[in-house]
């Protein structure tokens, strides 16, 4: 083959991609950072021909330090908590002007379960066709590691230390996806990046309906939960199969499918691998506690939900981790 | 043609004209009339607009930025606590250089609670970026709101059109609103030459550093200044299609040779005028109507008060600690250092909806007349109605038992 520069071999590779990279390499990511690998499936199945409303985070910092930008759609930063209001009044244009175009909604999960909360129910009551998507790295990574309603019980944080008054976290994580199916909207749905596949045909599924849609996506932060940058997917794929982190998908209100869990793996696999919750591993009575306690919380999510695979489930239910190969807006941007 | 028209009602018809294409809404006292007016002549099909009922004014303001940076004219109003919690987007508007045009329905801020006019909620929003123009009547408000949207797409800069709450909001008077060709040839249809299109994808509101960032303030700040030229432009435009002016940055009346100046913004302007017809002195003195308070034109209120001996300048806001109202120290600001200057005096009234009658100009007028006047006064105060209830200066919040003495 013949000899090429690298910048010029990079574009033939890049051009040669089957899909739309909407998210462009050589932004200022962390390496495994599971928020830019999560933005780049979810444009993958959703670009070209969308706007993204960016709330303020990681994703916004690392992606468009001016006179810079890795994005390849329209994209617009306002502020920290009014993504979705933004997102509205761009759909609500693109109404307004007769266009198909799609608006999507990304935010951490600072910008949604905490400070952008009430311009995110907003936007659902109204039912605006937007597909909202949180990056659900469990705390505010971009100042530092600060706790969120996000936040596990019992992790680690800089404002839920560990210490002889504190253990982590005192507080549950919020159950955001069953708050905003409770505004019977048309699809909500996790996902999580250890299951790329799973996530496209999530964001496919949501753009296919009319009206709002929400997808939180588990996203490993290996600054802010202590950990290998190597390990990101492994330890998501961890958090889903020891029921931490339920795969769900609901419509209007009511769960339509789960992520069956084929081997279960106990939570203590999922806490060893994560210097937030390094104290849960001590030889001590409260730690075993806080395990029991961890451990009673992925008991329930499976009971809850169903999780585990049972001698009646259709075998059609085990599809959820197929190969995908479909493309959708896969011409690129010259 | 000549209506009787309440305030509210007129604005939200003049807004129709406009043709927004994105209206977002709000309920909030004195303003709710303007946004009904609107979905009212949504719902009758008389304007075809997408009507945004959102869940706050934050959301309000962020919705109409939306709207604007995805190319589509956009429309919000509000007032008081309205305008103070939009005020994070309202900066981020600006600074995005997105057209977009509000009322604001002019209420004082809480607390004290009060849901009548002055002019505080949008003074607290001065330094956001906003072009903020400021009527005297009905009609001046009618026909701002319609100059607003040309201002605001040719500048790239949001607009405000204040209106007094209740004083002009709800109050009823005859209004003449242009014919819809007129405004349509006044205001051609909405191209924002960076809107977001997936056709040509821009990157907008990117994470500036300290290398850029003070360019950027620079850009927007020449921007606003040179806005008083559309601002004059407008205006005269508008004048060439109805007949009438609206006083582009500062206008005066009186005699312009008079010696003593009032200087205001707003529908006490009218009040005024209807004073100074039957005033003893009213050939020594000069009424001036600032309309344009953002930009501040300096250049120009130099140039109107030359010859005067005092400024009375009426503030109808208020900066505790500062030793004076806001526009007071606009305007002292603006003729420091100038030759001949005139003495200036600033005096608050009507805060909270406290009238302002007819009586006021001679007032003001006679607070010329003494050297001891002081700079900055509560024109309007009731010395009597201050309370040991509300002004208790003999009690403290320290704990009963500690007190100076303790101290070594």
């Amino acid at each position: 083959m013949e000899e090429l520069p690298l910048s010029a071999s990079l574009n033939l590779l890049r051009e040669q991609q089957p899909r739309f990279t909407g998210l462009e390499a050589g932004h200022r990511a962390c390496q495994g950072c599971g928020q830019a690998l999560a933005a780049r499936l979810v444009l993958e199945a959703a670009g070209p021909d969308v706007i993204v409303a960016n709330a303020t985070g990681c994703l916004e910092i690392f992606s468009s330090a001016w006179p810079e930008s890795a994005w390849r759609t329209p994209w617009i930063h306002s502020l920290f908590e009014n993504t979705a209001a933004v997102a509205s009044g761009i759909e609500a244009a693109m109404r307004a002007q007769g266009k198909s175009t799609r608006v999507l909604a990304f935010a951490g999960d600072g910008g949604t379960f905490d400070i952008g909360f009430q311009a995110l129910s907003g936007m659902l009551e109204r039912n605006h066709s937007v597909l909202y998507v949180c990056f659900d790295n469990e705390a505010y990574m971009n100042t530092g590691v600060q706790r969120s309603g996000s936040t596990p019980h019992g992790a680690w944080t800089t404002t839920s230390p560990v210490g002889s008054k504190t253990r982590g976290k005192r507080h549950y994580k919020k159950d955001l996806l069953s708050i905003i199916s409770a505004h019977r909207m048309p699809y909500a749905a996790t996902a999580s990046i250890a299951y790329p596949s799973d996530l496209r045909s999530k964001v496919r599924k949501a753009l296919g309906e009319e009206g709002s849609t929400f997808i939180l996506v588990h996203s490993p932060c290996p600054l802010g939960w202590g950990h290998e940058s190597r390990l990101s997917v492994e330890i998501d794929r961890l958090a889903v199969e020891t029921g931490l982190f339920p795969i769900l998908e609901m419509d209007r209100g009511n769960v339509i499918n789960v992520m069956p869990i084929r081997k279960k793996r106990p939570v203590i696999d999922y806490i060893r691998t994560q210097d937030r919750f390094r104290h849960l591993l001590e030889e001590s009575e409260i730690a075993q506690e806080e395990r029991d306690h961890l451990q009673a919380l992925c008991d329930f999510n499976i009971e809850r939900y169903g999780l585990m695979v049972g001698p009646e489930d259709d075998p059609s239910r085990l599809d959820t981790q197929s190969a995908d190969t479909v493309t959708r807006g896969g011409e690129r941007w010259a | 043609m000549l209506e009787a028209l309440e305030g509210s009602q007129a604005i939200a018809r003049a807004v129709a004209m406009c043709r927004p294409q994105v209206v977002a809404a709000y309920p909030i006292t004195p303003q709710t009339h303007i946004v009904e007016g609107l979905s009212g002549l949504i719902s009758s099909g008389t304007l075809s607009a997408q009507y945004i009922s959102v869940e706050s004014e934050f959301s309000a303001a962020s919705v109409v930025m939306g709207a604007s940076a995805a190319g589509s004219r956009s429309y919000t109003a509000s007032a008081a606590q309205g305008i103070l919690l939009m005020t994070e987007v309202l900066y981020n508007t600006a600074g995005l250089r997105i057209p977009t045009v509000m009322t604001v329905a002019n209420r004082a801020v809480s607390a004290p609670l009060s849901i009548w006019n002055d002019h505080q909620d949008s003074m607290s929003v001065r330094d956001s970026g906003w072009i903020q123009l400021y009527c005297a009547s009905n009609q001046e408000a009618v026909d701002t709101t319609i100059q607003a949207f040309f201002i605001s797409e040719k500048t790239e800069i949001p607009v405000m059109v204040c209106v007094d709450g209740y004083t002009l909001t709800h109050t009823l008077e005859p209004v003449d609103l242009p014919a819809q060709e007129d405004v349509d040839a006044f205001l051609p249809p909405f191209r924002f030459r960076r809107t977001l299109d997936p056709g040509a994808p821009l990157t907008v509101g990117t994470l500036v550093s300290p290398d850029f960032f003070t360019e950027a303030r620079y850009i927007n700040h020449q921007a606003i200044e040179n806005a008083k030229e559309i601002i004059r432009e407008a205006d005269d435009l508008f004048f060439g299609l109805t007949g009438r002016r609206s006083g582009a940055l500062i206008s005066q009346s009186g005699n312009p040779s008079g010696k003593t100046g009032v200087l205001v913004m707003g529908s006490v302007f009218g009040t005024l005028s209807d004073a100074l017809a039957s005033h003893d002195e009213k050939d020594q003195i000069r009424l001036l109507k600032l309309r344009s308070f953002r930009p501040f034109p300096n250049e120009e209120l130099r140039e109107a008060v030359r010859g005067l001996e005092t400024l009375i300048v009426l503030d109808r806001s208020l900066s505790p600690g500062s030793g004076g109202g806001i526009l007071g120290m606009e305007v002292r600001s603006a003729l420091f250092g100038q030759k001949s200057a005139p003495r200036i005096i600033n005096a608050v009234a009507g805060l909270g909806g406290r009238d302002l009658p007819l009586s006021l100009l001679g007032s003001l007028v006679n607070l010329s007349k003494s050297p001891d006047t002081p700079e900055f006064l509560f024109a309007d105060i009731k010395r009597s109605r201050i309370s040991e209830e509300i002004f208790p200066v003999k009690k403290t919040n320290h704990a009963e038992k500690s007190s100076w003495k303790n101290f070594p």
